[in-house]
């Protein structure tokens, strides 16, 4: 078992929100930096809108475990109409948060998350992506956000990684990198605390 | 070099420093991404491997055997119904002595049709001739690959061999890894020199002709001896790889066993998660183990009653079915590799994770105290249950 240290992260969204890759960014970035991470994603029938669950484990030591988090520390809601349906926060950590992308406050949200006492973090991660990349594509700013609710990572080397992990990834269209820098730096100013 | 891959990209990366000569080519979930990545590397120029695609299983292994036969090297990536569809060609290949590498992603066979984890695919081809090395993560798969075409192209084995890691849980997960130098796998992988091919023009070779019965069993014979000559080949190729790598492997890996009187036996990815249950219990005094198979193919039988030799309670634990009625494939075997024992555990399998039904540390704790249970009772009960399934029946 690792450490106490170890952070474990779900994600939900749907099907071609990009929570893969999200979560997977995660994981190289943190593995990058020198942590022990999985990052993967609990696969089913492959369809644009279904709704999709992934994880990350970060921790100081190599984790041998190999099955779903079922007690995560952080819950990362991508779509926010999930929540009528999900038990987001299912075996969420008492001191753990979950942070919703929604143009909603925080506590606006609580009467929808089942009982769930804990902390609520916000952000409107389709404004942020439609304004700056003149798409939806809420997986950049949430992965952000996700970054500085947990403090797993530390912010500003969080993002000089990151665009290194684009300049790879996007090698072949090269102009988008900018785009999703500034989503993700927008993105860590505007997540609000509830 | 250490970074992060999944084990997928893990395999593909090995296949691209090590330049194979061939790779038969048809996608299926979830191994597809390493046939895929193989063609990023062919098209961008990277290796020079003949990329063959095709329209089936049946003929990107049949692409194999032609390719291995004539002297080449060739690779194949497949899972699930991929490997069913091949079944035929994978005796063709191991008793026509061709060392072809395929990369099984396990996959649970249909039906009903599930994408997930299971080992029943690799399990049903378990008596076609091919040496079987499992994987626990993404580090294993890469290096059991590396690993792979040493011990199946050296003489005395000369048999193909799947390296198998678990679908999605290991080859989608992006995990920490280290890759060695391409020039350390090259050489260490070496060349393919068969002594004997169809294309040697100073003694050229018929491959694959009819056998009569005069001749057959000495062929089949020839082949088993090779399987039990590739035990030791297997051990020789570990240690040569400890030196260039710093990481040791073994038939089995024996986890917290010395002192051990309960012990679990599985294959693949959970066997990490088993080893966190068992720390968790050694945390509190229990005396708990965990041994994971790593090769299966050939079995080490005679290393796992040596392991199992002073435990009292045993779960052997099977990822795949088998529909024997009488318990899963690795429970059969390890079974008989106890019957010379003196003092045999009390042994039970738990058919567990068909199609992708997680298995959790909590579920491992439940095992060992139902181990703990058969020996303060002396009753094992039903010896041969299915676990973390909805029945009223389900004993785990």
């Amino acid at each position: 078992m690792a450490g106490n240290e170890m952070v474990e992260f779900r994600w939900h969204g749907r099907g071609g929100q990009g929570v893969k890759m999200a979560c997977l960014m995660l994981a190289e970035v943190a593995g990058q930096q020198g942590k022990f991470v999985q990052g993967f994603p609990e696969y089913g029938p492959e369809r644009m809108g279904a709704p999709i669950t992934a994880y990350d484990r970060i921790s100081e030591e190599r984790c041998n475990i190999h099955s779903f988090i079922y007690f995560p520390d952080y819950v990362i809601v991508v779509d926010e109409t999930l929540i009528d349906s999900v038990d987001v926060t299912g075996g969420l950590k008492e001191k753990g948060a979950v942070l919703i992308n929604t143009p909603s406050a925080p506590e606006d949200m609580r009467s929808k998350l089942r009982g769930w006492k804990g902390k609520i973090y916000t952000i409107d991660a389709r404004r942020i992506s439609e304004e700056i990349l003149g798409q939806n594509f809420p997986n950049t700013p949430m992965l952000a956000a996700a970054v500085k609710v947990s403090g797993v990572l530390e912010p500003d080397r969080f993002l000089a990684d990151i665009e290194k992990s684009f300049q790879y990834k996007f090698a072949a269209k090269p102009q988008v990198i900018a785009g999703n820098m500034a989503t993700l730096k927008k993105s860590m100013e505007e997540v609000q605390a509830g | 070099m250490i970074t992060c891959l999944s084990g997928n990209e893990a395999v593909a990366y090995a296949i691209k420093q090590i330049n194979p000569d061939v790779m038969g080519a048809f996608p299926i979930t979830p191994s597809t991404e390493i046939t895929e990545y193989v063609a990023t590397y062919v098209c961008n120029g990277e290796i020079n491997t003949e990329f063959v695609p095709v329209e089936s299983e049946h003929s990107s292994m049949s692409v194999c055997i032609a390719a291995q036969a004539a002297g080449a090297r060739a690779v194949c990536a497949t899972s699930a119904c991929g490997l069913a569809l091949m079944y035929e060609l994978l005796y063709v290949a191991s008793s026509s002595r061709l060392p072809i590498t395929l990369a099984c992603v396990n996959r649970a066979l249909s039906g009903p049709i599930n994408i997930n984890n299971d080992h029943s695919d690799s399990m049903g081809a378990r008596d076609a001739g091919w040496i079987q090395i499992y994987a626990e993560n993404n580090q294993e798969a890469y290096d059991n690959f590396i690993m792979a075409m040493p011990i199946g192209e050296s003489p005395e084995v000369r048999l193909p061999v799947m390296t198998c890691m678990d679908g999605f849980i290991t080859s989608h997960s992006v995990e920490n890894i280290e890759l060695l130098d391409d020039e350390l796998v090259k050489n260490f992988v070496g060349e393919f020199t068969p002594e004997h091919y169809l294309l040697k023009k100073e003694n050229p070779l018929s491959v694959g002709p009819y056998d009569l019965s005069a001749y057959y069993m000495e062929h089949k014979v020839q082949e088993a001896e090779a399987m039990k000559a590739a035990k030791a080949r297997i051990l020789t190729v570990a240690r040569e790889f400890e030196k260039i790598s710093g990481r040791k492997y073994d038939l089995i890996e024996e986890y917290r066993m010395d002192d051990a009187e309960l012990a679990v036996i599985l294959i693949g990815s959970s066997a990490g998660t088993a080893k966190a249950a068992v720390d968790m219990l050694r945390e509190k005094g229990i005396k708990a183990g965990a041994i994971k198979i790593r090769v299966f193919r050939p079995f080490p039988g005679e290393e796992l009653a040596k392991a199992l030799a002073n435990t009292k309670a045993v779960a052997v634990m099977d990822k795949s079915e088998g529909f024997s009625a009488n318990g899963g494939p690795l429970f059969a075997e390890t079974r008989s590799a106890l019957y010379d024992l003196k003092d045999r555990p009390y042994l039970i399998n738990l058919v567990y994770g068909l199609g992708g039904r997680d298995v959790k540390t909590g579920d491992f704790e439940m095992i060992f105290e139902r181990l703990a249970g058969i020996i303060k009772s002396g009753e094992t009960g039903p010896v041969y249950s299915h676990m973390g399934h909805r029945s009223k029946e389900a004993i785990l």
